[in-house]
């Protein structure tokens, strides 16, 4: 099993989503997040004043899947979040030692 | 403002007022009655001044702070509201518009300061008239201007000044600044101002250079904000002040078309006037600061209106449309450039531009008010012997003397609260927020 977690641009977690579904991943987790990357701040003004925003708003998407759908989802995300320009975000996968479901205490890929 | 008193008392300034007033010099050939068509309209004027207050400039400073300081401007703008009514029954009344004693070009106490007769609103009776409306609803109508202009100093030392001290500050500040300059402008005959020929409709210079000048003052002595101007301190929620600002544009109507004090041609006019130079000066400092920064903000078509409103202020009651359009742009594009430029310039941490905006918009419009009174800028005209020049420097002479005396007075009164009980809070209480430091509570529970 796998852990994709993928940095995206807000505006981009529902092309994210649809096509998420559409390659059968059961369940995402979503999280508002702040960082910077290659992309850097932005100014913002204020009756003259200037300020330098350095963290910028993202989505944080964490997505965990059975190994041979891993390659496919981390294709859609990329497909689905790209614009072409600096600050698409990133996507990291991570190797996923267990999963349980809360509810029947399964475990293991049919915890997916 | 309160032309229609003397148009009342005295019949022999006729020929001038008349020019402001027409509906009520023709009310003096009668008896002075109440109308009702005046009272409606001066109800429903205090109303809307009361509510430029509260909630409007409220909302409007409030959302200019930082989060942790979001209700220490609402409750300053909140307690003033409450102390200046209590000290304008007891005494504020009767010191700005008790009139005994005075006489036409004669100087004496009464020149500068009313006198004790009202105080505790003797002779303010059920059924007593001023002009041709109640007293009370006169009472009433001044006492939110006498509430607005303490609460518009509060935007100069937001964030970083003791509650107490503003308190004893404010209650001061209203007694011997406000009350003796609106009684020097607006008393009538016999009082300093209005016997130069000031033109003042609504308060110019009562209200904004006052307040301006006395914000300046107090954020210079009680100094920057920890951090200021290094650390960013951008506004927390510019909702809030689209929505004060935009109360007070409405509410402003009551401010200026209800200085007529009735309802009338006067009145319309001011209503008509208003209307123009605020929006001409909104799209004037949005334009302004496309120009210069490159993108139009909310914070400046908002921060471009209230320096309209202000502008308008003393004009409302003599200027044209065509005029209003010239105030309009005139303080759009100079409050701008005070608000952004000039300020940062000098390095003074005015937070919220009450001089920027009120102390310079105030003076523009107070100066522009003698050239759009003239008939050919299609105003109200001229007092009998007045040119434009002349007007001119009557009106300059009104602002550097009110610019002196509250100036110099706002600078005694925080001195002697500085040395007796501190104006500023600790430095840890700064970093806090005041809503925690100074009230327990937080604008935010989320």
């Amino acid at each position: 099993m796998k852990l994709i977690t993928a940095v995206i641009k807000p505006f981009k977690l529902d092309d994210v989503r649809e096509a998420l579904s559409e390659v059968g991943a059961q369940g995402v987790t979503v999280t508002e997040v702040k960082g910077f990357g290659r992309q850097k701040g932005h100014t913002e003004l204020y009756r003259g004043a200037e300020y330098v925003v350095d963290f910028l708003p993202k989505i944080k998407v964490e997505v965990g899947v059975t190994d041979d759908l891993a390659d496919r989802v981390v294709e859609v995300i990329s497909r689905a979040a790209n614009t072409g320009k600096v600050g698409d975000g990133k996507i990291f996968i991570c190797d996923l030692e267990n999963a349980i479901r809360i509810r029947t205490g399964e475990s293991g890929p049919e915890a997916l | 403002m309160t032309r229609a008193i003397q148009v009342v008392k005295n019949g022999g300034w006729l020929a001038l007022l008349a020019m402001f007033a027409p509906a009520l010099a023709l009310a003096q050939e009668a008896a002075p009655a109440l109308s009702s068509g005046d009272t409606a309209w001066m109800l429903t004027s205090t109303a809307l001044v009361l509510f430029m207050t509260i909630p409007g400039l409220s909302l409007f400073y409030a959302g200019m702070v930082r989060a942790k300081n979001v209700l220490s401007v609402m409750m300053q703008c909140f307690a003033i509201t409450g102390l200046i009514t209590v000290l304008w029954v007891l005494y504020g009344y009767s010191l700005a518009f008790d009139t005994a004693g005075m006489t036409k070009e004669a100087i004496n106490l009464a020149t500068f300061v009313g006198g004790l007769d009202k105080a505790f609103l003797s002779g303010v009776a059920r059924e007593g008239l001023t002009g041709t409306i109640p007293e009370t609803v006169f009472v009433t109508f001044q006492m939110t201007f006498a509430i607005i202009t303490p609460a518009l100093i509060v935007g100069a030392f937001a964030e970083r000044m003791k509650f107490s001290a503003m308190l004893v500050f404010m209650a001061i500040w209203f007694t011997i600044v406000y009350a003796p300059i609106c009684h020097m402008v607006w008393s009538g005959d016999g009082a300093l101002m209005w016997d130069w020929g000031v033109l003042d409709f609504a308060g110019g210079t009562v209200v904004h250079i006052n307040a301006g000048l006395a914000g300046f003052i107090a954020c210079l002595m009680i100094g920057k904000r920890r951090g200021y101007p290094t650390t960013a301190m951008p506004p927390h929620n510019l909702n809030f002040t689209i929505i004060g600002a935009s109360m007070l544009w409405v509410g402003w109507f009551g401010f200026n078309a209800g200085s007529a004090l009735a309802s009338n041609a006067s009145a319309g006019m001011a209503m008509l006037v208003t209307q123009i130079a605020t929006a001409t000066a909104a799209l004037a400092w949005m334009f302004a600061e496309w120009m210069t920064h490159g993108k139009p903000s909310v914070l400046g078509i908002a921060s471009g209106a209230v320096a309209g409103l202000v502008a308008i202020t003393p004009a409302s009651g003599t200027a044209g449309p065509m005029g209003a359009l010239l105030i309009g742009v005139a303080s759009g594009v100079i409050c701008f450039l005070a608000a952004t430029k000039m300020k940062r310039a000098l390095g003074y941490d005015d937070s919220l531009d009450v001089f920027g905006v009120h102390a310079i918009g105030g003076i523009i419009g107070a100066i522009l008010t003698g050239l759009c009174a003239d008939v050919s800028l299609g105003g109200a005209g001229l007092a009998e012997g007045m040119t434009i020049g002349s007007q001119l420097w009557i009106q300059a002479k009104g602002v550097i003397f009110t610019l002196a005396y509250t100036g110099i007075l706002s600078f005694v009164i925080l001195k002697i609260i500085d040395v007796v009980m501190g104006l500023r809070v600790t430095d840890e209480q700064e970093t806090e927020g005041l809503d925690l430091a100074l009230h327990d509570e937080r604008g935010y529970n989320l």
